[in-house]
């Protein structure tokens, strides 16, 4: 292709992914509670109402909180699962990789209803601590593929060296494998922060009633109408996925991990 | 230290806690829910132990027909139009500089991580009658005066495509960065267009690759949850919607969960049917 038709279609997409953002960061600055673009008058008050209106404060603070727990959950659950399968000969215990994949492959749907109907069986359903466990779940599949990326970069030669010298598995673990795997451990986490913020549908069926997150806060709001708090909440969410993003990419081989993560998911 | 087989019980050690959340957390559920499938509904949205079809018998209305040819159908749709958007995208963006390719994947896993919930909010944003397309197709001259664009089935099209596309990208991008580059060059030097190329050589070399990247985009759009209620009428529903639907507002749980039960088979047949297609594509 020419160049010019090369360009041309960078921007076709590029227009295509980016044009519902514009408008909704353009709507996001208007100052009147109205749903108008290009915006009248300009305003930054939408999203200072993020954080003042004790609403959208309290869904702030349960998304974080919930995003912040569970992807340390699931990388707590990955993380022994991939050092014993890049430390063992255990060839069945690789079903548990497939577990830990399953999740993320099904459709959402099928996910959130088995939870669903697992908290309502044991009597736990609403509980906040349930959505934490379902997110940790739901979004395992990530730190496991990086770490299992991060362990099979490892020399294995440089562990025997230390086993010789004596270290035992502990010792091991602590001095040499974890700085080795720390950038893959970190970008597992990132992604399952970010992905667990923006999850809807396992929230919504584990503690739907009692707890709004921001995505059920937004959804919540859109059917009694149009707030531009979501228009702002929106942006915050991209600003916030590219940045950590972002970071992860500068720290860490983004199209390396990405390479790996597709061939995993097939 | 090389792999050793497990000695004793402690050598296990790492694996209790990391399987034990699995069996409990993601075993235990999906049996639940199809225990729960086969359980007889009471009236109020109770649900008591049996073990009857009747949840089952639902799928030969001619309601559940037509949601369900709807859903295959959309799917279908998105897995089509986002692959074709998105092999020359990929390909193209196999071909720039470094930095670029990070810029890129870096917006395209930031969208790919949106919630359902805002992408179906800034399409319905986008297509409203107030805000952007609408007053851009008045000020061409393609409208008389500003109208909604949604709720409609373009909408519900379009917003899924937008979600479906980053995820196809990134899901052909491995396999693309991988092709031997020679490959192309070889047609170039023996006069080919680049068009000509990339359809001769590039998509006949990838055909397996396009293939498993289909099924996996439907599978992925089958998922989805919100767009269609969102972006669409009652008629635009998909299997998702209907399961979530049933699940917390009709509160049938039996029937969502026989339902939820009928997209896991229809899934993991075609997940074993894209192994195959990879397989094949290896003996090549």
């Amino acid at each position: 292709m020419t160049n010019a038709l090369r360009r041309l279609y960078f921007v076709l997409i590029g227009l295509f992914l980016a044009m519902p953002l514009i408008v909704v960061a353009g709507v996001s600055v208007n100052a009147k509670q109205t749903l108008a673009f290009p915006p009248q008058g300009f305003s930054l008050s939408w999203y200072g109402q993020i954080f003042t209106n004790p609403e959208w404060r309290s869904a702030l603070v349960a998304s974080v909180i919930l995003a912040t727990t569970s992807a340390a959950l699931a990388v707590l659950i990955a993380l022994p699962l991939s050092w014993f399968l890049w430390r063992r000969i255990a060839p069945w215990a690789n079903i548990f990789q497939v577990l830990g994949i399953a999740p993320f492959t099904l459709p959402p749907v099928i996910t959130a209803l088995g939870f669903l109907t697992f908290w309502a069986t044991t009597g736990f359903y609403g509980q906040a601590w349930t959505a934490v466990i379902g997110h940790a779940i739901f979004f395992v599949t990530l730190p496991l593929v990086t770490l299992s990326l991060g362990f099979s970069a490892i020399d294995r030669s440089l562990v025997e060296a230390a086993a010789t010298m004596g270290a035992d598995d502990r010792t091991i673990f602590r001095t040499v494998v974890l700085p080795l795997i720390r950038p893959y451990l970190v970008s597992g986490y990132a992604f399952a922060f970010v992905l667990s913020l923006n999850e809807y549908i396992v929230a919504y069926m584990t503690v739907g009633f009692t707890l709004e997150t921001l995505p059920i806060k937004i959804f919540n709001a859109l059917r009694y109408g149009y707030t531009p708090t979501m228009a702002s909440v929106t942006i915050l969410f991209v600003a916030t996925a590219a940045v950590i993003f972002s970071l992860v990419a500068k720290f860490g081989d983004l199209p390396k991990l990405l390479g790996a993560m597709a061939s995993e998911e097939k | 230290m090389k792999r050793e087989r497990p000695q004793s019980i402690a050598d296990y050690g790492p694996l209790f806690f990391p399987a034990g959340m699995l069996l409990i957390f993601f075993v235990v559920p999906f049996g639940t829910m199809i225990t729960v499938s086969f359980f007889q509904r009471q009236e109020g949205g109770f649900y008591t132990p049996a073990f009857v079809l009747s949840n089952y018998e639902r799928f030969l209305t001619p309601f559940f027909g037509g949601v369900l040819s709807f859903s295959l159908m959309l799917a279908v749709t998105v897995a089509i139009c986002c692959v074709v958007l998105a092999l020359p995208f990929t390909y193209l963006l196999s071909r720039l500089s470094r930095r670029l390719q990070v810029f890129w994947l870096v917006a395209l896993l930031s969208i790919l991580s949106l919630s359902e919930v805002i992408i179906g909010f800034a399409w319905s944003t986008l297509l409203s009658r107030t805000g952007g397309l609408s007053n851009l197709l008045v000020a061409v001259g393609l409208l008389n005066q500003p109208v909604a664009l949604f709720p409609s089935f373009g909408a519900v099209l379009t917003g899924m495509i937008y979600q479906a596309l980053p995820y196809t990208i990134l899901v052909l991008y491995p396999a693309i960065v991988r092709l031997d580059p020679t490959l192309m060059e070889a047609a170039r030097t023996l006069g080919s267009s680049p068009v000509r190329a990339f359809f001769n050589v590039l998509v006949p070399a990838l055909r397996n690759t396009i293939m498993a990247t289909l099924i996996m985009v439907f599978i992925f759009a089958l998922g989805s949850y919100l767009l269609p209620q969102i972006l669409g009428r009652p008629q635009h529903w998909t299997l998702s919607v209907l399961i979530t639907d049933q699940a917390i507002y009709q509160s049938n749980m039996p029937f969502a969960a026989a339902m939820a039960v009928f997209l896991v088979l229809v899934t993991l047949g075609l997940v074993a049917l894209t192994l195959l297609v990879g397989r094949k594509g290896e003996k090549a």
